[in-house]
């Protein structure tokens, strides 16, 4: 589909691409924030997005969740331009955990879960049979079954982001973007939400700042800086010292995993 | 309804009060309140004979002569008035459930926005100035209506920023217009001294349902059915704009377009009702409020709950300013205000930081 230009992008798979980041630049208030950046995604990949503050990961995050428009580019999944899509269209196949939270309404974890039904509702919005038993299902696979009855706003932050996750669950979305899933969580519920990201089934796509996490869990890297991807590939690939240096000004050292061999990164700074 | 630290994972689960037993409830309470209101006022008549003339207006009965004036207090004067003030009730506390999710702010009501007083100066424009005059009340409302759309959208742009609406610069540029608006129709009615200038400037300014008459129900009725019966189709995609914009972006839910037509719906019915009653305050920001702490905040609930609860407290409302002090009338935002500015000192105090943050 694409024509691959730009050096960087040789690593891409070659696998069949369901997510296509085809060229897209992104601008806000007249300021390109984006620069042409092009991305690919195989079906049920967890991808992520890396790069220092600022570098635009949430900026292209909300172009493909749909809350930006492109001012150039096009995002593709299974073919079809998500941005010449209805709304509703939209959210049946890219559902989103963001970093936004409202502390006005005091609506039950129940009600909270149930919105990610909204896309799938027809005529007067009234609940579908089944939802309720999607929404029950979705609570018990985060572990968050027990919460249902309970007020949004009284839960922790670890435990808010396991319904948010149930809500994209129920979504039944083809596409699952993350925005900094991690914020905010301790370092249990960080490897479990990445954990239940991957087991969810749908292509993923999310921004992180913890390189190690990224590592871990992700299946392919793309680095960006000031809006353009300098890098991308695996994770062993990608996270090579001379990058980290050029990209986030640290000085990184390599070290293996001394039980699974899994790569991991020690951070000191650059002299 | 005690708000715990984001952080803390504490509390029981939230009490929910049932829905239908609790709108069945209200609505027997409000049908007896009804009767209530036609029977009580400054000429006893008494309940059994309000029942009687009720009875007989309905089924077409035979009456004496002699009760041709009682029937016509009954029918012409207070059953419309009590009728008025449970559709005036049932309009201001569903825009109230409207622009709260709207601006997203449970402080925010039309009345505390200043678009009802926005609706009173384009009221008193038409009844002062005589403009479309022949159309009486449709003319009324429509010019009550236009003026509330144009407020809404003032204090709106007003209080934008870059960085969307803080609740603070919302409720600051809403009561600073609303003194403008408020100021604009008192020079009005002096301007255009009719006799009863005070009066009339205390009706618009602080409501009153004294003007009532059936012929300006209708209007009022189907505007206020209609936008309730929006809203309830609404009620999914408005609590999706509840939990702001990027979630209602990613459900489906363009945050835009629901909030254009929340503007001309809560403009149409706040206009309508404005150009009835004038502009009562607080029943917007104090029904939708107790409807959440009863139901909790999912619209479905609160949509049905509200504007049944709105509709009981106006009428019951009504009834005190026209007998606490009989044959004096008292505006009913006296009242309303009496009972509204206690809630809405507790809410703010409840919420300090949230109020003026830069959430």
């Amino acid at each position: 589909m694409t024509d691959l230009t730009d050096a960087t992008r040789a690593a891409a798979p070659t696998v069949a691409e369901d997510l296509a980041v085809d060229a897209v630049s992104v601008e806000l208030a007249g300021t390109r924030l984006v620069h042409e950046v092009s991305l690919a995604a195989a079906a049920g990949q967890v991808v992520g997005l890396i790069g220092p503050n600022g570098s635009g990961k949430s900026t292209l995050l909300r172009c493909v969740y749909r809350v930006l428009e492109p001012a150039g580019g096009a995002v593709r999944l299974a073919g079809d331009d998500l941005h010449a899509l209805t709304a509703r269209e939209g959210a049946r196949r890219v559902a989103a955990l963001t970093q936004e939270h409202s502390a006005e309404f005091d609506f039950t974890v129940a009600e909270v879960v149930a919105m990610g039904r909204l896309p799938h509702r027809r005529g007067f919005g009234a609940p579908a049979d089944g939802d309720e038993r999607r929404c029950a299902e979705a609570l018990r696979k985060v572990r968050a079954g027990h919460l249902a009855e309970r007020g949004f706003l009284s839960l922790s932050g670890g435990e808010k982001q396991r319904v948010l996750f149930a809500r994209a669950l129920v979504q039944e979305p083809r596409l699952l973007v993350l925005d900094e899933p991690t914020n905010h969580l301790d370092i249990a519920h960080q490897l479990e939400v990445l954990a239940l990201a991957r087991e969810a089934g749908p292509t993923v796509l999310t921004a992180l700042h913890d390189l190690n996490l990224a590592a871990g869990h992700c299946d392919l890297l793309y680095v960006l800086r000031a809006g353009r991807i300098v890098a991308s590939g695996p994770p062993h690939e990608v996270l090579r010292p001379a990058l980290l240096a050029e990209v986030f000004g640290v000085r990184a050292t390599p070290v293996r995993h001394p039980e699974t061999g899994a790569l991991q990164l020690l951070f000191d700074r650059l002299p | 309804m005690n708000r715990a630290p984001a952080d803390r994972a504490v509390g029981p689960p939230a009490r929910r009060t049932p829905v239908l037993p609790l709108a069945l409830g209200l609505a027997v309470a409000l049908l007896l309140s009804l009767v209530c209101g036609v029977a009580l006022g400054s000429s006893g008549l008494g309940l059994p004979r309000v029942l009687r003339l009720l009875g007989a207006g309905l089924t077409g009965g035979r009456l004496d002569a002699g009760e041709a004036a009682a029937y016509a207090i009954v029918w012409e004067i207070r059953l419309p008035r009590t009728v008025l003030a449970a559709v005036v009730g049932a309009g201001l506390a569903a825009c109230g459930v409207a622009v709260q999710a709207l601006v997203r702010n449970a402080l925010a009501d039309p009345f505390v926005l200043g678009v009802s007083s926005g609706a009173a100066v384009g009221a008193n424009a038409v009844l002062l100035f005589g403009a479309f005059a022949s159309l009486g009340v449709w003319a009324v409302s429509a010019s009550a209506f236009g003026s509330a759309l144009a407020a809404m959208t003032l204090v709106y742009l007003a209080a934008r920023t870059a960085y969307g609406l803080t609740p603070l610069r919302l409720v600051l540029t809403g009561t600073a217009l609303s003194y403008g608006f408020s100021a604009t129709t008192t020079l009005m009615v002096f301007a255009a001294d009719r006799g009863e200038a005070a009066r009339d400037a205390m009706m618009w300014l602080l409501g009153s349902l004294g003007g009532a008459t059936w012929g300006k129900v209708p209007i009022a009725a189907a505007t206020v059915l209609a936008g309730l019966a929006y809203l309830a189709c609404a009620a999914g995609r408005l609590d999706a704009l509840a939990m702001g914009d990027e979630t209602s972006a990613s459900l489906g839910v363009d945050p835009d377009r629901l909030r254009r037509e929340l503007f001309v719906v809560t403009a149409a019915v706040t206009g309508t009702v404005v150009a009835v009653s004038g502009a009562i305050g607080f029943v917007g920001l104090l029904v939708p409020h107790l409807s959440r702490m009863l139901v909790g905040a999912g619209h479905r609930r609160v949509l049905v709950i509200a504007p049944l609860a709105g509709a009981l407290l106006l009428v019951w409302v009504d009834i005190a300013s026209r007998t606490l002090l009989a044959p004096a009338e008292l505006p009913v935002g006296v009242f309303t205000a009496v009972l509204g500015v206690p809630v809405f000192l507790v809410m703010m105090r409840r919420r300090g930081q949230a109020f003026g943050g830069a959430r």
